[in-house]
């Protein structure tokens, strides 16, 4: 599976502020701490805001601050934001998706897809926070507080 | 009594997570109903005598506010498919107006404790893909995805000369 550029982002980028809610990051703070670009990331916090998952926070200590709900909100529901369709995206098309063996391909690659969804869906933000402790810290790096 | 007073009641009196006893079943069979829709009150009886009193075997619940509003159970497999002996958490269940007070983790706490504690470096579970709460449930454990993929099939088999 491989999610669009601005679905990662997002989920680097919420995932980042869900960390601790009581923090404000600005954008150049979460581009610099992934590596990633800060134009396109200030598009997709724009996104996540209009989704009410993060708040901009105004003022020279300005930035953004978690205002979801971690514990409710998956995986799934934030690429579902960016409109990345995890089911359906890799079915054969037609006319070979109305043949024999494109439909027993198909029913294959819907079995794969249908494992993904279930799987983006059982893991909440909160979750996936909490499973940084069960893991071996890769980065050391973290974003300088405003 | 209200919602409410049941939460202070609970809160004063915190849950015990302890093995279960025949005059629990009841009550399980009634959190299952209330969660399944199915009520099964001989199958509770049945998995009462089958995991409550054997080694190796747990059938465990959470009681609070003198009642119970949870119950778990599992047990030790060995060999399947190759697999060393490991845990098996086969149902989990806590009353619906009960929940998000943490006797799921407990519950769970205790019965992977004791299959440490009983040379168990592994546990497992099965769910319905669908599940979301249950898969939720147990993603916020700690458990992911491992080594075992579960097949099936029908076995009402297409006509012969069909295969």
């Amino acid at each position: 599976m491989k999610l669009q550029k601005a679905t990662q982002f997002a989920l680097l980028a919420v995932l980042e502020l869900a960390r601790d809610p009581s923090r404000q990051l600005s954008v150049s703070d979460i581009a610099e701490k992934y590596g990633i670009s800060a134009n396109h990331l200030a598009k997709v916090l724009r996104d996540l805001g209009r989704a009410r998952l993060v708040e901009a926070v105004r003022g020279a200590r300005g930035g953004y601050r978690f205002s979801g709900n971690a514990k409710r909100t998956s995986l799934y529901d934030v690429i579902e934001l960016f409109g990345d369709s995890v089911r359906g995206e890799a079915d054969i098309p037609a006319p070979a998706g109305e043949t024999d063996m494109g439909r027993a391909l198909g029913q294959v690659l819907a079995e794969v897809d249908e494992i993904a969804v279930a799987t983006l869906k059982s893991i909440s933000l909160a979750t996936l926070l909490k499973s940084l402790a069960w893991q071996p810290r890769a980065s050391t790096r973290e974003p300088t507080s405003p | 009594m209200s919602e409410t007073a049941q939460n202070q009641s609970v809160s004063l009196s915190p849950p015990v997570i302890r093995e279960a006893r025949a005059l629990d079943m009841d009550a399980v069979a009634a959190i299952d109903a209330a969660i399944t829709t199915h009520p099964k009150p001989e199958y509770w009886q049945r998995a009462f005598r089958r995991y409550a009193t054997r080694q190796g075997r747990y059938f465990l619940v959470a009681e609070s506010g003198g009642a119970v509003r949870g119950f778990i159970l599992g047990e030790e497999r060995a060999w399947e498919f190759g697999s060393p002996p490991c845990g098996w958490i086969f149902a989990i269940g806590v009353d619906p107006s009960h929940r998000e007070g943490g006797l799921g983790s407990r519950l769970f706490d205790a019965i992977t404790t004791r299959m440490r504690a009983a040379g168990m470096s592994t546990v497992r579970t099965m769910l319905a893909r669908d599940d979301a709460l249950n898969m939720a449930f147990f993603r916020s454990q700690g458990m992911r995805g491992g080594s075992f993929i579960e097949l099936e099939m029908p076995l009402a088999l297409p006509e012969a000369g069909a295969r």
